[in-house]
Parts: C-alpha cells; sequence; structure tokens
C-alpha cells in the first residue's frame, strides 16, 4: 500500500563524486516488498522545486524501520536532498512502482544484474534478496570513471563483481556490455537499472533471454493520474496502447515497451 | 450544519472542492488514497472521439513555484471512457463533470451527446483552451464568434449543463466569456494552463518535447484570479476557479475573486491527499472568517459588504 510520512534522517553519508547514501527511518518501510520499487520524496518546504524528485529504493532494512537510498546530486532537489542531516525529516509518498520479479530466478539459477551509473543503486537490494532465495549473482556495474563508483565491495560480498568505466580508471576500459561480452558469461536472467541506451544494447543483445530492464522517465506524480511518464508497448509501438513508468513500471520484461 | 454545499447548475456539490481535468486521471490511482465520495465532484481527464497516445515525451518540465506540461490529451477515446471509466466511477457517490475536447466541431458535438448520456456524468466542461494540441483546440479558445458558435453546438446535443473552460492566452478574457455567455454556456471553469517553455542548459533546446506547454500551479494564481474578478462582474454565469490552489486560504481567495467553486490541480501532484485535506480545513477558516455558509464568500472582493471579516488566525 502506498502512504505518505515525514521520515527521519538517520544517516547522509557521501560515497563518491556527488553521489550520497541517504538512510531514512518510518514506517512505511514495512510496505516495501520487492526491489526495484521507488519512494517520491517533497525535499523542500516551498516551491522550489516545486514537484516531488523519484529516487530508487537500495536497501529495505525492516527490523529497524529503515530503508537506504543512493542518489547524484545534479539538480536542485537533489543538491537540497544532500543538504539533509540526522534528525532532519523529510516528506516520502511510497513504495510506488513495481519492482524486480525474483521468483524469475530460481534457486542454484544463476542471475546477471547489471548497473549503469545512478541506476545501479536498486540492484543492491535486489542481489541482496536474490542470494537469500539461493540464487547465483554476478553484478557488472559501469561507471564514468573512478571518482564515480560505489558500493563494489558491498556487492562483492554478495557475488562476482566486475566494474566498467567509460575512462578505463576502473575495471574494463569501455560499456558493460564489453564486460559481458569479454567474460562470456552464462545466466538464466538477467536484471538491469541504468541509461537507455545501455537498456537497448542489452534488450538487443538477448533477445531470446529472460531479461528485467528498469526505466527512468521524467514524472508528476508518481502513481499514475497525469500521464508524464507514458511509454508505447512493444506489440503496438505506434499505436495508442501505453504503459505508464510510475504505476506500470518501472520494472519492464524486455520487449513489453519501447524503449 | 453543512457549511461547505453548493448548488449550480447540475450540480449539488457537498462541497466546493473537486481535482481539476487532468490532475487526477479518471480517479483510479488516487481511489487507492482516500474514498472519492468526499469530493464535492470529479473533473475527469478531457475525453475525445478517438483514443489518443498524446505528446513524445519529456512531457514535463519543472519551474519556480510551478510545472509545465504538454501531454497531448492522452485518453482512450470516447467508448472506452463511457463504457469502462464512467461505469467504474458509479460507485462512488460524486458528480462527474466530463472534460470534452476535439480537433473540429463535429468532435465535441458527438463527444458531448453520447458523454452527456452517462448517469454519473452531471454536467460537462467544454475544452477549448487546450494548449498542447496542434489543430482545433486552442482557435476555438481564442477567438470569440468560433468559441460562441461551439458552445451553441454543443449546448443543441448536451443532456447536461456545459461549462466552458476558457484559455488565459487571450488578450481580452471578458470578451471571451460573453461571447460563450452568448452562445448558452451554463456556467465557466477558468483558467487553464499559460503557454511557457522552459529550456535544457546542456542542449539548448526546449526541455518539453513538445517545445512549449502549459503552466500551471502557484505561479499562476494571481493571473487566474484577477481573469476571474474580471469576468465574475460582467456576466452572470456561476464559475468554478482553477490555478495553484492548495490549501483552504487559496479556496476563500478564488472565491472571493467571484469564483463559487473550485478545482485543484497540480497540488494533486505534490500532496496526492490534498483535496480531502482542503475540505477538512475549510469549515474552520470560514468560521474564523465570520461566515456561516462557504457562498457567502462568492465575490466579496467586488461587492460590499456589510459584515466585516475577522480573521483571527
Amino acid at each position: 500500500m502506498i502512504r505518505q510520512e515525514h521520515c527521519k534522517v538517520i544517516s547522509q553519508i557521501k560515497l563518491a563524486e556527488n553521489i550520497y547514501e541517504l538512510t531514512l527511518q518510518g514506517e512505511l518501510v514495512h510496505e516495501m516488498k520487492e526491489p526495484g520499487q521507488f519512494v517520491h520524496l517533497k525535499i523542500s518546504e516551498g516551491y522550489d522545486p516545486m514537484l516531488r524528485r523519484p529516487i530508487s529504493i537500495a536497501e529495505i532494512l525492516p527490523d529497524e524501520s529503515q530503508f537506504k537510498m543512493i542518489y547524484r546530486a545534479e539538480g536542485r532537489g537533489t543538491a537540497l536532498l544532500s543538504e539533509k542531516k540526522p534528525g532532519d525529516y523529510t516528506d516520502v509518498l511510497g513504495p510506488l512502482g513495481n519492482g524486480f520479479p525474483i521468483s524469475e530466478a530460481g534457486r542454484e539459477e544463476t542471475a546477471l544484474l547489471v548497473g549503469g551509473g545512478i541506476g545501479v543503486p536498486p540492484l543492491y537490494e535486489l542481489s541482496n534478496q536474490l542470494v537469500n532465495r539461493g540464487v547465483k549473482v554476478i553484478h557488472i556495474l559501469g561507471f564514468q570513471s573512478a571518482s564515480a563508483v560505489f558500493y563494489e565491495d558491498k556487492f562483492a560480498m554478495l557475488g562476482e563483481t566486475y566494474l566498467a568505466t567509460a575512462d578505463g580508471s576502473a575495471g574494463t576500459k569501455g560499456f558493460v556490455t564489453d564486460v559481458i561480452n569479454g567474460l562470456k558469461i552464462n545466466f538464466d536472467v538477467l536484471y538491469s537499472c541504468g541509461p537507455t541506451p545501455m537498456l537497448k544494447a542489452l534488450e538487443n543483445q538477448f533477445p531470446h533471454k529472460k531479461v528485467f530492464l528498469s526505466l527512468e522517465e521524467r514524472m508528476g506524480c508518481g502513481i499514475g493520474a497525469c500521464f508524464a511518464c507514458v511509454c508505447h508497448t512493444g506489440d503496438d509501438p505506434d499505436g495508442y496502447s501505453y504503459k505508464k513508468v510510475c504505476s506500470d513500471g518501472p520494472v519492464f520484461k524486455a520487449g513489453e515497451v519501447v524503449l | 450544519m453543512n457549511s461547505l454545499n453548493v448548488s449550480l447548475p447540475g450540480l449539488e456539490l457537498k462541497n466546493p472542492i473537486m481535482p481539476a481535468s487532468g490532475c487526477f486521471g479518471f480517479g483510479r490511482e488516487f481511489s487507492q488514497l482516500y474514498d472519492l465520495s468526499q469530493l464535492g465532484a470529479i473533473m475527469i481527464k478531457a475525453t475525445t472521439f478517438e483514443p489518443r497516445f498524446g505528446n513524445p515525451t519529456p512531457r514535463v518540465a519543472e519551474t519556480s513555484a510551478g510545472m509545465l506540461n504538454a501531454i497531448g490529451l492522452q485518453n482512450p477515446g470516447l467508448e472506452k471512457v463511457v463504457n469502462e471509466e464512467l461505469v467504474w466511477l458509479e460507485q462512488f457517490d460524486v458528480p462527474i463533470i466530463a472534460n470534452v475536447a476535439g480537433s473540429q466541431e463535429e468532435d465535441y458535438v458527438v463527444v458531448a451527446k453520447k458523454i452527456s448520456a452517462s448517469p454519473n456524468v452531471h454536467a460537462l466542461e467544454l475544452n477549448i483552451s487546450c494548449p498542447n494540441v496542434k489543430t482545433g483546440g486552442i482557435a476555438f479558445g481564442t477567438i470569440p464568434e468560433i468559441a460562441k458558435n461551439l458552445t451553441k453546438k454543443v449546448k443543441e446535443v448536451s443532456e447536461v449543463p456545459v461549462y466552458v473552460k476558457l484559455s488565459p492566452n487571450v488578450t481580452n478574457i471578458v470578451e471571451m466569456a460573453k461571447a460563450v455567455e452568448d452562445g448558452g454556456a451554463d456556467g465557466l471553469t477558468m483558467i487553464n494552463t499559460l503557454v511557457g517553455m522552459r529550456i535544457d542548459l546542456k542542449t539548448g533546446n526546449p526541455i518539453l518535447a513538445n517545445r512549449t506547454g502549459g503552466l500551471s500551479g502557484p505561479a499562476i494564481k494571481p493571473v487566474a484570479l484577477r481573469m476571474i474578478y474580471e469576468v465574475s462582474q460582467q456576466v452572470s454565469l456561476p464559475i468554478i476557479g482553477m490555478g495553484g490552489i492548495e490549501s483552504a486560504e487559496d479556496v476563500i481567495e478564488y472565491l472571493y475573486a467571484g469564483a463559487s467553486a473550485v478545482a485543484v490541480g497540480t497540488a494533486n501532484f505534490v500532496d496526492p491527499y490534498v483535496c480531502p485535506k482542503i475540505i477538512g480545513e475549510l469549515p474552520e477558516l470560514i468560521g474564523k472568517l465570520g461566515y456561516e455558509h462557504i457562498s457567502e464568500c462568492t465575490g466579496r472582493s467586488w461587492k460590499k459588504h456589510e459584515k466585516a471579516a475577522h480573521y483571527c488566525s
């Protein structure tokens, strides 16, 4: 169920260049089930920014009624968010959307988790839940450069972890797809979140595999009412059929929507 | 005693608060959050004869105290709205105001005729002011004679009262209001969004794929108040006011300007519970201001009142 709550800031940690990990506490944590869901944050009390900001959930900690988000301070909203301190409160609406279907990966099967930049965070909770189910996980994480890398060690604790950076300052120089091709990885299910060109490349490269992609789009309401984040469906690419990224997604099966 | 009920042509409202068209879909999403029967009415998303996919994304951009949208009247078309969405809405005890849009006169007439026959549609909102569609829409809303004729044609076929939604993107709003009054409109809703633009610093391109979009939110409230203030003194039609409303205080300001009821738009995106919140706060506020019933507020900014208001917050 969707809830609105003023959640308490437990910690705010700078992980990398402009990348922050924010831990919040609130009862709505107990509504969070699937990895890949997001929350919609009203960051300031005033009108600048006016709208909420959708941010993915990186880790759910039900025992402490806490959850973590990792975000990049880029625009006005996220810059203000990065100024929040322990003890402050933030208006949270959530959890929203449909996350990654973990039951698609069976026990002893291998799941390949591919993240790009600020698309990496939701894969952490996903990986945790998959490992708990007895699924073998392999992570391939792409970043701009070594200074933007975060959570490498935490992912490595859960399974094999490979990095790719655009400038070669960490891991393989190039794209995540270069790593996949170089290692000739075998997998049963692929889960991914990151920039659209990366998702497109993965969708094209594995047409016969089970592939689940998390999309990003500018949102208004976050609950499916405003029709801001609409995309065409794969079976009717020029017609009237549509899916809403916020409430039908943000995770879709590859081919379900037009990227 | 109910201090909030309002009677308007076709509409017996429990309270003067309703979500604005385009900001509430057909109610399904918000029904997960609260009982829609609390609302005075619901203005459903614009309906066209054929289904419409709408504009490419990005469809929204933000600005200080407001947002731009260019959704492009996405909707499932007349048949689905009548047979699915309106039927689904029948479970709630709330009158529906159906927003009717089109790109040519025949479209409006066909949609108005059919949708007005739905049992829970108590009024139409004639959308002659959408800034985000390439043909039709805006011409109907900016040329008085065309607006008048369209109103007349829709009135001939509608089974319920017709409210015309006015565009603020005109030089003389009073002239437009008078034209649709001559055309037989039963009421006005105002205002639709103001045409605006934002440009991306990195790419140098407009942020919206449609380039321009409609500005809504608190930024447009003073414009709407001024227009309602002018129009309400010049025409005898009741007005449903809208533009940046997000609190009980805003509602009273709109009524003072000359509105009889109000619609809440963009604020639903920021606080999805804003409509029931405002409904809950209104009785205390009108009491503080010294009124027994909310209808006493309408037009106070230009009517001569003997009763002084005591605002003691």
